[in-house]
C-alpha cells in the first residue's frame, strides 16, 4: 500500500494521463456529471427544506384548526343541518383529555368568516380591518414579529383591557408618517382602544396579514357580545405526536358533547396543518432520496465509463506494459498503477463536479435571495454526503479499475512485447 | 553464469505442436560475449526469451548465476529480470512519452531506487553511450542508432549480470550497427556477460563465441578471434 504515497507512483500516473489529455477529459466527464447532479440535486433539496423551515419558523406546525359547522346526519332527536358552535369550555376539555395536545388556542374574529370588518378610526383617518380576539398563546401558533411595543399578555386577558396590537399597514394608513402609535387611542366599532404594539407581516400567518388588529379574547367577548362561543380553535400537538390521531380523538370528543352522529363528517371542519407539513417534509424527503438515487446511478454509470475507457487504453498500452514487465515491473505494480489511475481519475472528476456543483448552488442561492416567497435558503450538501460520495468514488473506482488492471497483466510479457 | 541442460520447448497451435527447441545444452561463463546464429525460425529468439525469463521451457534445466529458473511466479520472474537481466530489442522498445533519461531510469524505478539516485545513474549511463546531451529528448526525436544506444543505457542501468540482445542491429544500417557493437564490446571488456542473437556474420564476428542453431539444436559452438568494431567506426 505504501506505493500510493510515493511521488514516483504519481509521476508514472501523471505521465500516462498527460500522454493523452483528450482521452483523460472524455474519461472523467461521466463521473463529473454524476457528482454535479448528485451535489446539485442534494443541495437543491436541502435548500428547499431550509426554505420551508425558514418560512415556518416560530410556527406550531403540528397543529389543527378546528371549527363548528352544520350536522350532516340527523341524530339524538335533532334534524340535520343543525348549526354546531364550539365553546370556550371545549378548549379546556380538549387540552385536558386528549393525549399529546400541547395547548389549545381559542379564537374569535370579526371580518373574516362572518360580517364585514369593523370600522377603525383614528382622528380623521379610518379604514375597515379584521379584528381578532386572542389569548397570548396565539403567539406560539404563529410567532408575531412585534416592531413597536408589545403583544397581548395575560394581564390584558384578566382585566379585559381595551388595548390592541395593530398591523403595520394600519399604522401607515391611520397614523402620520413617523408617528408612534403605541400609547395612542383608536376607535374600533366606536369603542376606544389603546394601541400597545405594532406587528410586522410574517409569512407564516394564515389570516392576519399586516392589516389586522389583535385584542384580548376576554375583551372581544365583552365588546362583541359573543358569550362563550368561539370562532375556531387551534390545537397544537407536541412536535412528535400523531396529529391525525389527535384530530380524530378531538372530533370524537366534540361529537359526543354536541350529540353529533359518530359518522358525521360535516359537523366539524378542520384544517390539519400537521398533515400538510408532513406532506411537505415528505416531499422534500422524497426529493432528497430521488436525488440520492439519481446521483448514485449517474456516478455508477460514470465510473463504468472510466473503466471502459481504461480497458481500451490498457489494450492500446499492451506493448508499453510488456516493456515495463520486461524491465522488472511485477504484476502487482502494474495492477496497482492502473487501479490508482482509475481511482485518481474518478476522484478528480468527482471533485471537479463538487466544485462546479458548489458554485452552481451558491449562485442559485443568490438568485433565490431576491425572490421573496421562494422557499430556497442555504442549499448545502452535508459533509456526510460528501464523504459518502468520495468513499463511493474510491470504492467504485477501485473495483472498476480492477477489470482493466487484470486485463493488463493477463497478457504475458512475451506476447505483449511481440505486439505491434 | 548460465547453465542450460537438455532444454526443450514446443508451441502448441491447436491440435498441432511445434517442437522448436529440441534439447539445448549451453554453458556460458561470466564475462563471455556470445552470439547465437541460425536461419529464421531456428528458435534463436525462443532460446533468448527463455534465458530472459520472458518464456518458460518445458523440459530441461536452466540455472542463472546459481539460481535454478523453474516454475517462477510472474512476480518472482519480474524481480529476477530486474535484478539479473538487461534487455536490448531489435525495435528498441522505448516508451514513447518518456524522454531518454526517464526511459533509462525506468528499471531503476522498479528496483525501488530513490529519484535522485535514479537520475544520477540514468545520466551516468546516457553519458556512457554518448547521449548525455539528449537526456531530455523524446524517442521520436532520436535516430535509430541513438534510440538503440538509449536502450543499451537502459539495459545497463539496472547493472544486470547478463545482457540479452535480440538482433540489436537488425533495424540499423551497417555503420550504426558497428557503433552499437563498439559499445557492447566496451561493456563486455568491463566484464559484463552478453548474449546477442544475430543474422549477420560481421556482427557475430565481433563477439567472442558463436553458437549456431539449426532446427532447434546447437549444430556448432566455437570460440572466435574477436574483430574490434572500433576499426570500422
Ligand atoms: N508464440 C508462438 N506461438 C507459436 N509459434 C511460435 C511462437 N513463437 C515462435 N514460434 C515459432 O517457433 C519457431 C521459432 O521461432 P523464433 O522466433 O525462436 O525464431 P528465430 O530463430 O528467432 O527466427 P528469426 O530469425 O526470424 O527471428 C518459429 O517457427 C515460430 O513460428
Ligand atoms: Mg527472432
Amino acid at each position: 500500500m505504501r506505493f500510493i504515497f510515493t511521488r514516483d507512483t504519481w509521476q508514472e500516473i501523471f505521465g500516462s494521463i498527460r500522454k493523452n489529455k483528450l482521452r483523460t477529459a472524455i474519461t472523467i466527464i461521466g463521473v463529473f456529471w454524476g457528482i454535479l447532479l448528485f451535489i446539485g440535486l442534494q443541495g437543491a433539496a436541502k435548500g428547499m427544506e431550509n426554505g420551508f423551515e425558514a418560512n415556518f419558523k416560530g410556527m406550531a406546525t403540528n397543529s389543527i384548526f378546528l371549527w363548528g359547522q352544520q350536522t350532516g346526519i340527523p341524530y339524538g332527536g335533532f334534524n340535520r343541518n343543525r348549526s354546531v358552535r364550539i365553546e370556550l369550555g371545549d378548549t379546556y376539555r380538549i387540552a385536558n383529555q386528549i393525549e399529546g395536545v400541547q395547548f389549545v388556542a381559542p379564537r374569535n374574529a370579526k371580518g373574516i368568516f362572518d360580517g364585514a370588518p369593523p370600522l377603525v378610526v383614528n382622528n380623521l383617518k379610518s379604514g375597515n380591518y379584521k379584528v381578532f380576539g386572542d389569548y397570548p398563546v396565539i403567539d406560539k401558533v404563529s410567532k408575531k414579529k412585534i416592531r413597536e411595543g408589545r403583544f397581548l399578555n395575560q394581564k390584558d386577558i384578566d382585566e379585559k383591557r381595551k388595548i390592541c396590537v395593530i398591523g403595520e399597514r394600519i399604522q401607515t394608513e391611520l397614523f402620520a408618517k413617523g408617528e408612534n402609535p403605541v400609547g395612542k387611542y383608536i376607535k374600533i366599532s366606536n369603542m376606544y382602544f389603546q394601541v400597545v404594539g405594532v406587528y410586522k407581516r410574517n409569512n407564516t400567518d394564515f389570516f392576519e396579514g399586516d392589516n389586522s388588529i389583535f385584542i384580548p379574547f376576554t375583551t372581544f367577548k365583552k365588546v362583541f357580545n359573543t358569550g362563550n362561543r368561539i370562532g375556531w380553535m387551534v390545537i397544537a400537538g407536541y412536535p412528535d405526536e400523531d396529529i391525525v390521531a389527535i384530530e380524530e380523538k378531538t372530533k370524537a370528543l366534540l361529537k359526543r358533547r354536541y350529540s353529533v352522529h359518530p359518522d358525521d363528517e360535516r359537523a366539524f371542519g378542520a384544517a390539519n396543518l400537521g398533515e400538510m407539513f408532513g406532506k411537505i417534509t415528505g416531499f422534500v424527503k422524497g426529493l432528497k432520496f430521488t436525488a440520492l438515487i439519481v446521483g448514485i446511478a449517474t456516478i455508477l454509470a460514470g465510473v463504468i465509463a472510466i473503466g471502459n475507457i481504461l480497458l481500451i487504453t490498457v489494450k492500446e498500452r499492451t506493448k508499453e506494459i510488456g516493456i515495463r514487465r520486461a524491465l522488472g515491473a511485477t504484476p502487482g505494480e502494474i495492477r496497482g498503477q492502473i487501479v490508482l489511475e482509475s481511482v485518481f481519475l474518478t476522484l478528480v472528476a468527482g471533485i471537479l463536479g463538487m466544485i462546479v456543483g458548489g458554485l452552481l448552488l451558491s449562485s442559485l442561492n443568490n438568485v433565490a435571495k431576491d425572490l421573496d416567497d421562494f422557499p430556497f435558503v442555504n442549499p448545502t450538501v452535508s459533509l456526510e454526503y460528501i464523504a459518502m460520495a468520495i468513499a463511493l468514488m474510491v470504492v467504485l473506482g477501485t473495483l472498476i479499475g480492477l477489470i482493466p488492471a487484470q486485463r493488463a497483466v493477463s497478457v504475458r510479457p512475451i506476447e505483449a512485447l511481440r505486439e505491434e | 553464469m548460465i547453465q542450460i541442460d537438455e532444454l526443450h520447448k514446443s508451441y502448441r497451435m491447436g491440435s498441432n505442436s511445434l517442437h522448436v527447441l529440441k534439447g539445448i545444452n549451453l554453458d556460458i561463463k561470466e564475462g563471455e560475449f556470445v552470439s547465437i546464429m541460425g536461419s529464421s525460425g531456428s528458435g534463436k529468439s525462443t532460446l533468448l526469451n527463455i534465458i530472459g525469463m520472458l518464456d518458460e521451457a518445458e523440459k530441461g534445466s536452466y540455472v542463472l548465476d546459481g539460481v535454478p529458473i523453474k516454475n517462477l511466479s510472474e512476480k518472482k520472474a519480474a524481480v529476477y529480470r530486474n535484478k539479473f537481466l538487461g534487455f536490448i530489442f531489435q525495435s528498441f522498445n522505448l516508451i514513447n512519452y518518456k524522454n531518454a533519461m526517464e526511459n533509462v531510469a525506468l528499471p531503476l524505478y522498479y528496483q525501488g531506487l530513490s529519484r535522485k539516485l535514479r537520475k544520477e545513474k540514468a545520466l551516468y549511463y546516457l553519458e556512457k553511450v554518448g547521449l548525455a546531451d539528449w537526456a531530455h529528448h523524446l524517442p521520436s526525436e532520436l535516430s535509430g542508432g541513438q534510440k538503440q544506444r538509449v536502450a543499451i543505457a537502459r539495459a545497463l542501468a539496472s547493472e544486470p549480470k547478463v545482457l540479452l540482445a535480440d538482433e540489436p542491429t537488425g533495424a540499423l544500417d551497417t555503420q550504426t550497427s558497428y557503433e552499437v557493437m563498439e559499445f557492447l564490446q566496451g561493456i563486455n571488456d568491463e566484464g559484463k556477460t552478453i548474449l546477442v542473437v544475430t543474422h549477420e556474420h560481421d556482427i557475430a564476428d565481433m563477439t567472442k563465441r558463436i553458437v549456431k542453431l539449426k532446427d532447434g539444436k546447437i549444430v556448432e559452438d566455437k570460440f572466435v578471434e574477436q574483430v574490434r568494431a572500433s576499426q570500422y567506426v
